[in-house]
């Protein structure tokens, strides 16, 4: 199961789905600038991969079909994120191209919208820029993981707001004075002359070269050139969501109009699996076999996309990407930026969604713990209107909420003010796109040298993510000394029930639980005297 | 200098070129195996059932349900083949089996009009099964004393005399994991029946011949009747080796039975559950040393897990035997390996074949002793080299010890390694929570199959008339460049420029009994076949251009295109050559044939010069260890290695760079966990996806990687002075893991010597820092052998493994808890 979920349900096989309404133009997409109409084969569960595929377009690959590998991705035009003017900002920007992989999306979630593979980016007697840099550079060997690569890097070449930036260790590049443990110092091995993001990448999987040529290849490109036709097409209003109703081989895929349809569709259906990112359905319907009879789509509901940073709450809503959010919110909530660059990849979070990772309610999900720290609620919305729960009181038992089955989660709120000393732990096998073995969300307020308020919320210690009540009563009025902060560690590594599997042993667990505070505290501990933090 | 070695004026070769396929690469055009489904009419998908069972008879197996599925054509079983039920060359490889061996073993394949049909179909075959009992782990085989195949031993003087002779004595085990090799294509066939009844196989494998081979004995045909067509890989490793031949076989069977073409491609779960990997290994040892830290013995037993079934798994052990003293010299040695049969997949050839696991046995004693001796580990490492003129354990003389010595001299002073070193003992003394370590490791590596039959290749060359070439090889193109190398030969051999030459996709009806792709030898015998067959045609060329330029035959030269003679300043275009010799009827196509010279092995006594050289490489990684949480970071690595005169530079510094990152993946990272419970999913493999085997990503690519190829590193025998570069870096990530325990015994007083676990995740590094940081060093470790070392006084003794199995349990009983969850 992986953290990048996208479900806010998994219910059963459902009712017969409906008969399309009659109408609407034909379910279709456009692909590498040519219009193409879904064809009869299509059902609710065929993937834009397989779509792709079986089009003779063999750009995009299979490489593990569940979102890991990147060898599927294709770019998608894409609303652009509120304020992503080019750097200039000379240029207002509409429209942005996002690599998402292609092996989970349902192909009629794409209907109305505009997909480039590989073969549309360049062909070999004119390549793209980005496929000239990893061709000459030796960024392909085996060339299976490449075209993935190329469309992952184009998406990240055509961001608006990539900028050259200067590299603050350029010429030590073992930047010894630095502390790579601690992300507020950590060096900028991670970005290129040009701006480039390596997290662009992060998604994607290369078993031959080693990265480095792949690498100095992103770090070679330049501004897209003036008659670059896809930096023009930003220029232009994004592909607007259509009113998608498919049916075939006894499943149906809707895409609703509006909020009221999908609350009405939930209330005749409970059983219908609501779907935005599709992150986590596709590696049911790929893995796992699923076939759900009714596929609701969400994503695009204007009510669940809010996003207010200035009122006494912050409003995340349900359907916004990962991606958006982490734009959206510009680091104004310090727990939150230290996560979302370690959840899952840039692929998956371009498409992924707060709602549907909170709706899945996985154990190992890292939204969960951050939010529970944070003190954060969430309003669902249903037939009978709507309900805001605390989210200490979300989660009943493994994968169980107290979510009804037909009621979405509209958004997530964040009371202020935010606790003044926040950390985040993931621990995992590895740095980039990995699921956590265990998971740790510190908010404390430190005044003086005495711990006023502290909040700590777990994933992976358990069957749901917990709020560690005894840590925070152990920490609550104690003094911020090492001596009380290991007293405190000790409580925190007995909370839960953490078990062995195969990513870590429970021992390994426990004791990441303790030295997470200890980290937090190392890293913190002139928090409340105004000084900085020490190394 | 040697023919074979020489390079003439103006070489293509030793130019850096892209990958020949790069654009097609880049731009989404280059075609693998199963981008031919869609361009093929009619294609039934084939679908396996998969056994739930380590270990069971199949007592009864009714397909009716399966039929009944909409779209499913047929159910292909052991009463369907007409040949031989073997997927293997060993009779021990049941491609129908009554027997299951391992959770995943297909018992049956369905055929479908889709892969969705096809998948209900096999959701609906009903297995009948007998449960047997199991042995999934090596310490139950060795138990149960479940062993397959030769226990070979390599030995060379008197052991116990040079453990007697030791200043120190030291003994410990070391179990490693396997990996698995995770190209991104997954094992692909796609089989057609042509007019006559021939087989036209697609197929992703690293060995044509013997997928053809298998595909004959399993239809009942001869290899005539069978083309494989191998048009590239989306990467092999050795995965591709041996595991590709069932599945082109079920393929071709449902093909010949339903006339209609054949697709079995494994998804991701399929290939990683059914797929052999690279052996784990266990091994017990006892190492003595002088009182300089010389090695004067070991003495050491191997145990490899082989799986289900034999696969090459014999003579991956054959190659750790041969390459458990890696780059030094140990006067008394004697090693024994066995390979155990255990009811997991038949594990099989993974890039180094058996000699990282040989060569990280030496490697790991060496770093657990050298705090014991009182040696810095690069002193100790460096101490114990090869000279010229010493043999190995097995027999073969070694003469290029100065290779190695330079490119660790190269090492030290480019990468600054004494500088660093006090860089990093000031920042352990300044830094709480962090601790840097940095290790250098050498590699020698031996080229040449083992089995000398093996060491033979074969190219066919053609010239058209209008002067274009097009060169067939024996070799097969996975990634690593071999087809831009042959192509760089192939422009060198016949002096005309690199566009004029391309190259046709691997097949078996182009070039017959070829050798598989493997042991790092495709560019060294493939290239010299090629060589060979240019040679021939530029010979018959040269008589043409000789008399119309008017120079002796022995004067005419070929270079870039053009045809000049000695002593005159006329010139002919090649194409105009070309174009006499055709109407003068000389033969313009050519086949070569290359065996290498020199090379002997008898595997009875394990004695001989099976190796017609060897590879050296040298790298030093610093890694940063967390003391938190046992996270690390690789911060910077400086490799030299020795690739001869490279052929072609881009492709080998990228095979380097890949061979190093995917050897760090093994040491580190990738993490193989099989449920070893007594539960109903005992021998499950349960890191069986990407979201749990995890690959080095981006994030484990140093911020600094540097690569120097050594210089003055001609090879006389091989083609064009190179040499072979595929699996040696590999085993350059040693360094990674001696870094990683050099941070871990920073964490503790000085002179604690580090036990860590293979793959060194970070569990496992969490669990080594925190025993060096409680410092009992002199409290455990076991007992040394016979009295020699004085615990407390100098040099302590690792003793046998105390920290693993006190480490290791929580993750077994791990797979226990899992499987009642």
């Amino acid at each position: 199961m992986t953290t990048t979920s996208d479900v806010a349900d998994r219910g059963g096989p459902g009712p017969t789905a409906r008969s399309a309404e009659a109408g609407g133009v034909p379910p279709g997409l456009t692909v590498n600038g040519t219009a193409a109409l879904l064809g009869a084969d299509v059902t609710p569960h065929t993937t834009v991969l397989d779509w792709l595929r079986g089009r003779g377009l063999t750009g995009a690959k299979e490489g593990c079909a569940e979102g890991e590998c990147g060898a599927c991705a294709v770019l998608v035009a894409r609303p652009a994120t509120p304020g992503a003017d080019d750097v200039d900002g000379a240029q207002h920007v509409a429209t942005e191209w996002l690599a998402v992989n292609a092996c989970l999306i349902p192909v009629a979630a794409l209907d109305g919208q505009e997909v480039v593979t590989a073969e549309g980016l360049g062909s070999p007697d004119r390549l793209h820029p980005v496929q000239r840099e990893l061709a000459d550079r030796g960024g392909s060997q085996c060339g299976y993981c490449t075209p993935g690569f190329v469309c992952a890097m184009a998406a990240e070449y055509y961001r608006p707001d990539r900028a050259p930036r200067e590299r603050d260790h350029a010429d030590d590049p073992t930047h010894e004075d630095a502390d790579p443990a601690e992300p507020a110092s950590a060096p900028d091995d991670e970005h290129g002359p040009n701006g480039f993001d390596l997290h662009a990448l992060s998604g994607n999987l290369c078993r031959c070269t080693g990265y480095r040529p792949i690498r100095d290849a992103a770090y070679a490109l330049g501004p897209p050139g003036p008659d670059d036709a896809f930096a023009e097409r930003r220029r232009c209003a994004p592909p607007v969501p259509r009113h998608t109703r498919l049916e075939a081989d006894g499943a149906r895929f809707v895409r609703p109009r509006d909020l009221a349809e999908a609350v009405a569709l939930l209330a005749e259906h409970p059983d219908a699996l609501v779907v935005a990112g599709s992150t986590d359905v596709g590696v049911e319907l790929n893995l796992r076999g699923a076939r759900p009879p009714l596929l609701v789509a969400v994503d695009r509901l204007p009510e669940l996309r809010a996003l207010a940073t200035d009122g006494e709450e912050i409003v995340l809503g349900a359907a916004l990407t990962l991606t958006e959010i982490e734009r959206g919110l510009g680091g104004r909530v310090p727990l939150l930026a230290e996560l979302l660059p370690q959840f899952a990849s840039r692929l998956i979070r371009n498409g992924a969604t707060l709602g549907g990772n909170l709706g899945t309610a996985s154990p190992i999900g890292d939204a969960a713990p951050v939010l529970l720290a944070l003190e954060a609620s969430l309003v669902l919305v249903g037939p009978r209107g709507e309900r805001t729960i605390a989210f200490a009181d979300c989660f009943t038992g493994y994968r169980e909420t107290v979510r009804d089955a037909d009621e979405l989660i509209r958004e997530v709120r964040i009371p202020r003010p935010l606790a003044r000393t926040t950390g985040f732990t993931k621990v995992a096998k590895r740095r980039f796109d990995d699921i956590s073995s265990v998971s740790v969300a510190f908010a404390l307020d430190v005044e003086g040298s005495t711990v006023t308020r502290a909040r700590v919320g777990l994933g992976g210690v358990a069957a749901m993510p917990l709020r560690a009540l005894a840590t925070e009563a152990a920490l609550e009025g104690m003094p911020w000394t090492r001596e009380a902060v290991a007293s405190a560690a000790r409580v925190l590594g007995g909370e839960g029930t953490p078990v062995s599997d195969h990513r870590a042993s429970g021992r390994y667990r426990r004791a990441m639980l303790e030295q997470s505070l200890l980290r937090l505290h190392a890293h913190h501990r002139d928090a409340g005297t105004g000084a900085g933090a020490a190394s | 200098m040697s023919a074979l070695s020489e390079r003439p004026a103006s070489p293509v070769v030793g130019r850096a070129q892209p990958h020949e396929s790069a654009a097609l690469h880049v731009t989404g055009h280059a075609l693998y195996t199963d981008d031919l489904t869609p361009r093929t009419k009619d294609v039934l998908h084939a679908w396996p059932v998969q056994s739930p069972h380590a270990h069971a008879l199949v007592t009864a197996l009714r397909t009716d349900a399966a039929l009944a599925v909409p779209g499913v054509v047929r159910v292909l079983t052991a009463e369907d083949v007409p040949g031989i039920n073997d997927a293997g060359v060993k009779d021990d490889e049941p491609l129908f089996p009554r027997e299951v061996c391992f959770v995943g073993h297909a018992v049956c394949w369905v055929l479908g009009e889709t892969q969705e049909a096809a998948r209900r179909g096999a959701a609906a075959v009903e297995v009948g099964y007998e449960p047997l009992p199991s042995v999934v782990t090596l310490a139950e085989a060795v138990a149960a004393e479940s062993f397959q195949g030769a226990q070979p031993t390599v030995e060379r003087g008197d052991v116990e005399a040079g453990l007697a002779r030791a200043a120190y004595t030291f003994h410990g085990e070391l179990e490693m994991a396997g990996q698995e090799h995770f190209y991104l294509e997954t094992n692909a066939s796609l089989a057609t029946v042509e007019d006559d009844g021939r087989i036209f196989l697609q197929c992703s494998t690293q060995h044509p011949s013997e997928t053809q081979e298998i595909v004959a004995h399993v239809l009942g045909v001869m290899s005539s009747d069978v083309t494989v067509q191998c048009l590239r890989m989306g990467g092999g490793f050795g995965g591709k080796e041996m595991q590709p031949h069932g599945y082109a076989a079920v393929a071709a069977l449902g093909a010949v039975l339903t006339g209609r073409p054949v697709r079995l491609r494994l998804n991701r779960t399929q290939d990683l559950t059914m797929t052999g990997k690279r052996h784990g290994f266990h091994a017990r040892w006892r190492a003595g040393f002088d009182g300089e830290g010389r090695l004067e013995a070991l003495e050491a037993t191997l145990t490899s897990d082989g799986g289900w079934s034999l696969d090459l798994s014999e003579p991956v052990l054959a190659r750790a035997l041969c390459h458990v003293e890696n780059a030094y010299w140990i006067p008394d040695v004697r090693v024994t390996g066995r390979v155990a049969r255990t009811n997991k997949t038949s594990q099989t050839a993974f890039r180094g074949f058996g000699g990282p696991q040989g060569m990280l046995v030496i490697e790991d004693i060496l770093g657990r002793c050298a705090p014991l001796l009182g040696i810095e580990p690069h002193e100790l490492r460096r101490r114990n080299f090869y000279q010229d003129g010493q043999l190995t354990p097995y027999g073969q003389v070694i003469t290029q010890a100065g290779h190695l010595e330079r490119a660790w001299d190269q090492v030290t002073r480019e990468a600054e390694l004494e500088r660093r070193r006090a860089a990093v003992a000031e920042f352990n003394a300044t830094h709480e929570h962090l601790r840097r370590g940095l290790a250098v490791t050498p590699v020698k590596f031996g080229i040449s199959f083992n089995l000398t039959a093996f060491n033979q290749a074969g190219a066919l060359v053609h010239v058209y008339k209008d002067g274009s070439v097009l060169v067939n090889h024996g070799g097969t193109e996975m990634g690593q460049g071999l087809h831009t190398k042959m192509l760089q030969v192939a422009a060198t051999s016949l002096g005309v420029p690199l566009e004029r030459v391309r190259l046709a996709p691997t097949r078996t009806d182009k070039v017959p009994n070829t050798s598989a792709t493997a042991a790092s030898s495709g560019a060294d015998l493939n290239g010299a076949a090629v060589k060979d067959a240019c040679e021939q045609i530029q010979g018959r060329l040269a008589q043409v251009a000789a008399q119309r330029l008017g120079v002796p035959v022995p004067d005419v030269r070929f270079a870039d295109g053009v045809v000049s003679g000695l002593g005159t300043t006329a010139t002919v275009p090649w194409e105009d050559v070309v174009h006499s010799a055709y109407f003068a009827r000389v033969q313009l196509f050519a086949a070569g044939y290359y065996r290498t010279e020199g090379v002997h092995w008898d595997s009875s006594v394990m004695r001989g010069s099976p190796f017609k050289y060897f590879a050296h490489g040298v790298a030093a990684t610093e890694v940063e260890v967390d003391g938190f949480t046992g996270a690390y970071r690789t911060l910077r690595v400086d490799i030299v290695h020795d690739v001869g005169d490279s052929l072609s530079p881009l492709v080998d510094v990228g095979q380097i760079e890949g061979g190093f990152v995917q050897g760090a993946g093994w040491l580190t990272l990738e993490d193989l966990r099989w449920d070893e419970s007594e539960g109903d999913q005992r021998g499950r493999l349960l890191t069986q996806s990407a979201s749990t085997y995890k690959l080095p990503s981006f994030s484990e690519m140093p911020p600094v990687l540097t690569v120097r190829l050594l210089e003055r590193a001609h090879e006389e025998g091989a083609v064009y002075g190179s040499k072979a570069v595929g699996e040696p870096p590999l085993m350059l990530a040693f360094s990674v893991r001696e870094a990683l325990r050099q941070a871990c015994a920073a964490f503790g007083p000085e002179g604690t010597s580090v036990d860590l676990p293979s793959p060194a995740t970070p569990e496992a590094v969490f669990w080594a820092l925190q025993e060096a940081r409680e410092g009992d060093v002199a409290g455990r470790g076991g007992a040394p052998v016979d009295g020699d070392v004085e615990p407390g006084a100098g040099p302590r003794p690792p003793g046998p493994d105390p920290g693993a199995p006190e480490r290791r349990p929580e993750s077994e009983t791990a797979l226990h808890e899992l499987s009642e969850a």
